[in-house]
């Protein structure tokens, strides 16, 4: 399909495909950190977990289909949620670098989940109120989902942060080593200056503050250490990975990629 | 690692439902994680709209042993039940 030169209903194509690119990146998101929880699926310390960390999984599944079919439409390039999923190799993928680590022990994982259901429990709440109203219906149910994962995850880092020695450890550890990745969840360029010009982004300056007290009581409450403020040299969003994410692809679009437009 | 922590027993209430009712037992480490927990293994279908759990050494059982001295006695009483009587036309919504 030949590249359009015209926007449809006459919009401006930078608007559009800013507008695509915010989109894809939120609904990028949520997929690699869905498929990144359902590798625990078998594997989780207790029966219970498992369910849990599944149940977390088919809710950023779940949000990653609204999102990425919803970012199909406005591309308009004829491509649905299973293409953008399926059919696209790392250096196109635009979820933050943070959802791509790989899930280490369990504290690792609870330790990216926390981090994350903080940024999209500020992302979401202020979606609720976006121009563009489709965005915003999908940032209200995703947001009830988003309440539970931040209570499931910020309990779970109180458990292990305030629990024995060794859990305290490694869980500090995890924080350590993931909190390099936790600058660029506020770092905003062109693509949420243009959204958030257009009242369909929330600034993210508003939100950083937000994050940051929820992430300071939570930590006091865990008994947890912040770690100093690093600089920014992940750039997930504009599709420069870690080795981490190629990886996980070749292992989620195998199938497809096996047998092209396979169904059952 | 779930073999060590206690055992709750779980009690769902459905949408329809009034009472809660006994669905399972399952280990968690603390009060929240019991509820959590619970909400992951018995609610997924939308089974119910309010969990209770209680931890299983809580709860205060009849000894099946002694069944026999419990509830064989009842057994004969079948005048017991409010099915002897007949009830008056003019009786209604009884």
């Amino acid at each position: 399909m030949s590249a359009r030169t015209h926007a449809p209903n006459g919009r401006d194509p930078a608007q559009q495909e800013a507008h695509f690119r915010y989109v894809l990146r939120l609904g990028d998101t949520s997929l690699v950190l869905g498929q990144r929880l359902g590798e625990w699926v078998g594997h989780a310390p207790a029966l219970e977990e498992d369910l849990g960390l599944a149940n977390l999984a088919l809710d950023q599944i779940g949000q990653a289909r609204l999102l990425l079919t919803y970012a199909g439409e406005i591309e308009d390039r004829g491509r649905d949620e299973d293409a953008l999923a399926f059919l696209r190799d790392a250096p196109e993928f635009a979820n933050l670098t943070l959802a791509e680590q790989p899930n280490g022990d369990f504290g690792q994982t609870i330790v990216r989940q926390w981090l994350l259901d903080a940024w999209q429990l500020e992302i979401y709440e202020g979606l609720l109120v976006s121009a563009d109203t489709r965005l915003g219906a999908i940032a209200a149910k995703a947001l009830k989902e988003t309440r539970y994962h931040h209570r499931f995850s910020s309990g779970w880092l109180m458990r292990l942060g305030d629990g024995t020695r060794e859990s305290h450890d490694r869980v500090q550890g995890a924080l350590d080593s993931l909190w390099r990745f936790t600058a660029e969840l506020f770092a905003a360029d062109d693509v949420d200056e243009r959204m958030e010009a257009a009242a369909i982004a929330p600034p993210l300056v508003e939100l950083a503050p937000r994050w940051s007290a929820r992430i300071d009581e939570d930590l006091r409450a865990a008994t947890l250490k912040r770690p100093a403020a690093q600089p920014y040299p992940w750039h997930g969003r504009r599709g420069v990975h870690t080795e981490h994410l190629g990886h996980m692809l070749t292992e989620m679009q195998h199938l497809q990629r096996t047998y092209p437009g396979v169904r059952w | 690692m779930s073999e060590d922590w206690p055992l709750y027993e779980v009690f769902i209430r459905s949408r329809s439902g009034l009472e809660h009712k006994h669905v399972g037992s399952l280990h968690a480490a603390d009060a929240r994680m019991a509820i959590e927990h619970a909400r992951d293994v018995y609610t997924r279908r939308q089974e119910g709209v309010s969990i209770w759990a209680v931890r299983s050494a809580d709860i205060i059982a009849s000894d099946p042993e002694e069944a026999d001295s419990l509830f064989e006695p009842a057994r004969d009483k079948v005048y017991r039940h409010p099915t002897f009587y007949a009830i008056p036309e003019e009786v209604k919504n009884l």
